[in-house]
């Protein structure tokens, strides 16, 4: 999936996380900035990137602002910001790239 | 050496400390000791005058010198200037080595943070630190300890000579010439000066400074001429638009408005809430929110509170204004409101000491039916953590906590199950600041737990327990 235009999704809320993606450089980019990056730094890494794989996002300029929100949390924003970037807002794959 | 919250503390520290492990609350009960005094100059002479012109002149006057130790009280909050002066006057000097004594230290006090990188300080006591001075105490630059006691345990330890004041900063709202001190009237009201007061009867030298200097006396003192050597008048010793920065806003987060609630449901079907009861709230939102809806319930209901201790608020103010508590004991104004009720006769602004101290003939909180506090971590043996972040930064400070809860019949500690992602309720607290034993009732969004100690004491009706 090739990201076309910037898209955010999220808000700044405590337990929530604000994420943007950007058409990226060949690669995935990503800037993280947590309340919580010492402890769950690593752990919100890994659910951005396996977001990213599931919805076969490879180049891409992504940015999460956290405030301590959960994977689930996370997981959705990043497909919200990702599928406002494409423009489709219906027909989402539930069950499939979005799970 | 493992102490009775089963934490193993190392035996460098006890050496260092020349302190036991924690044996329990009430171990140190009847315990009998003689009162350290201050080193004591007499002021006969009646052409002298106490005023010195500058902080410069009061350090030299006082005898600075490397390895001393200065105190400061925090009832100026976010809005103090009187630390930032004082060290950054004695880093000048290229004096070392410095212990601060203070009741607590804020982010108004990060200036300070290259004091403690060059050796000018070296050692911290206090209540509590955040910001950068909570950051670089956790990065291991202060050289040498960080000793963080409850406000009662300050009074102790300064009463107790564990603690020797060579020299007591104490920011005077206003002042006379001679250091009759009082926390109101000036440009920079901060209400009470409690805190403050341990260190002006234990303190060798005791300097006032203040930006508004009266006619003498400025009576009734809060602090009394007897207790003091100097006077340095400043241009500002506050920002009157932080002091009452501490407490929270009353909160809209509908969590916890919904935890106050669940609160406040459990005091009135407590069997303490009776006309005369006692009750001191932190100052989280969810704790004032609790005042809030418990002043509702004390109307339908038509119980009177005998009286209110704090850490003052504006709720806690408005029960003294709607006539529904005797009297208030003051220890320190968290807002404005709080500092204009000072004024009131109800209102009785009592001295650290006073409020907590357990090495006195006891304190205002073993008087205490309700204490409502806020935790960062409470864990399932009821431990609280209030000072280290999860993360294992300093960044807190933990007030009159573990002296309330320990003095309180009734000690409910309101947290949500979930911080962010941060478990509040956890296994085992990143630091305990207040034991399990202290703690009856831990209130959640999700229900209420009652300590295994004390559930045959409690009744709780239409709750989730």
């Amino acid at each position: 999936m090739e990201i076309k235009k910037p898209a955010m999704a999220g808000t700044l809320e405590s337990s929530d996380c604000q994420v943007t993606v950007e058409a990226g450089e060949g690669k995935i980019d990503l800037e993280l900035n947590s309340a919580v990056i010492n402890q769950f730094g690593n752990q919100i890494r890994k659910v951005t990137f396996e977001t990213l794989e599931r919805l076969g996002v490879k180049d891409v300029k992504i940015t999460i602002v956290d405030k301590g929100a959960l994977d689930c949390t996370i997981k959705a924003r990043i497909e919200g910001a990702v599928y406002r970037s494409l423009e489709q807002i219906e027909h989402l794959p539930w069950g499939g790239a979005i799970r | 050496m493992i102490n009775a919250v089963g934490r193993d503390i190392p035996e460098e520290i006890l050496e260092l400390t020349g302190k036991e492990v924690f044996h329990g609350n009430h171990y140190y009960d009847g315990y009998e000791y003689r009162k350290h005094g201050p080193m004591t100059r007499c002021v006969i002479n009646s052409n002298g005058s106490k005023l010195v012109d500058s902080i410069h002149d009061v350090l030299v006057k006082c005898g600075i010198k490397d390895g001393m130790t200065v105190s400061f009280h925090h009832h100026f909050r976010e809005g103090d200037y009187i630390v930032n002066m004082v060290m950054e006057e004695i880093h000048k000097m290229g004096i070392k080595d410095i212990t601060i004594c203070a009741s607590s230290l804020g982010k108004a006090h990060d200036p300070i943070v290259p004091y403690i990188e060059d050796g000018t300080i070296t050692n911290i006591q206090s209540s509590g630190v955040r910001g950068k001075i909570g950051e670089a105490i956790s990065n291991g630059k202060l050289k040498g300890l960080a000793i963080m006691r409850s406000h009662g345990g300050r009074v102790r330890s300064i009463v107790t000579g564990e603690t020797q004041i060579d020299i007591a900063f104490i920011g005077a709202p206003t002042c006379d010439d001679y250091g009759n001190c009082r926390g109101i009237g000036g440009k920079s009201n901060c209400g009470a000066l409690s805190y403050a007061m341990a260190d002006a009867l234990h303190a060798d030298k005791v300097v006032a400074i203040t930006d508004c200097l009266v006619p003498f006396p400025n009576f009734p003192a809060h602090i009394s001429m007897t207790r003091v050597d100097y006077v340095v008048e400043v241009d500002a010793i506050g920002d009157p638009a932080k002091i009452a920065t501490g407490a929270a806003k009353p909160t809209t987060d509908q969590r916890k408005l919904m935890m106050a609630d669940y609160c406040t449901q459990f005091v009135v079907n407590s069997p303490y809430f009776k006309n005369g009861f006692s009750y001191q709230t932190g100052v989280g939102g969810a704790s004032i929110a609790s005042t809030i809806s418990l002043a509702k319930e004390m109307k339908k209901r038509n119980v009177r509170m005998r009286f209110g201790v704090g850490g003052l608020t504006k709720p806690m103010c408005d029960l003294l204004i709607n006539d529904q508590v005797d009297c208030l004991l003051d220890t320190q104004d968290f807002d404005l409101d709080a500092v204009e009720s000072v004024k009131d006769l109800r209102h009785f602004r009592i001295s650290a000491g006073q409020y907590a101290d357990p090495f006195n003939k006891g304190a205002v909180v073993n008087k205490l039916d309700f204490v409502i506090l806020a935790a960062l971590e409470v864990d399932v043996n009821f431990n609280c953590n209030v000072v280290v972040g999860s993360d294992g930064m300093i960044t807190g400070a933990q007030g009159g906590h573990p002296d309330t809860a320990a003095g309180a019949k009734c000690a409910i500690v309101i947290a949500p199950l979930l911080q962010g992602r941060i478990p509040a309720i956890c296994t085992e607290v990143t630091t305990v600041t207040t034991p399990g034993e202290s703690v009856d009732v831990v209130i959640t969004d999700y229900g209420i737990a009652i300590n295994p100690r004390r559930q045959t004491n409690c009744k709780e009706d239409n709750l989730s327990v």
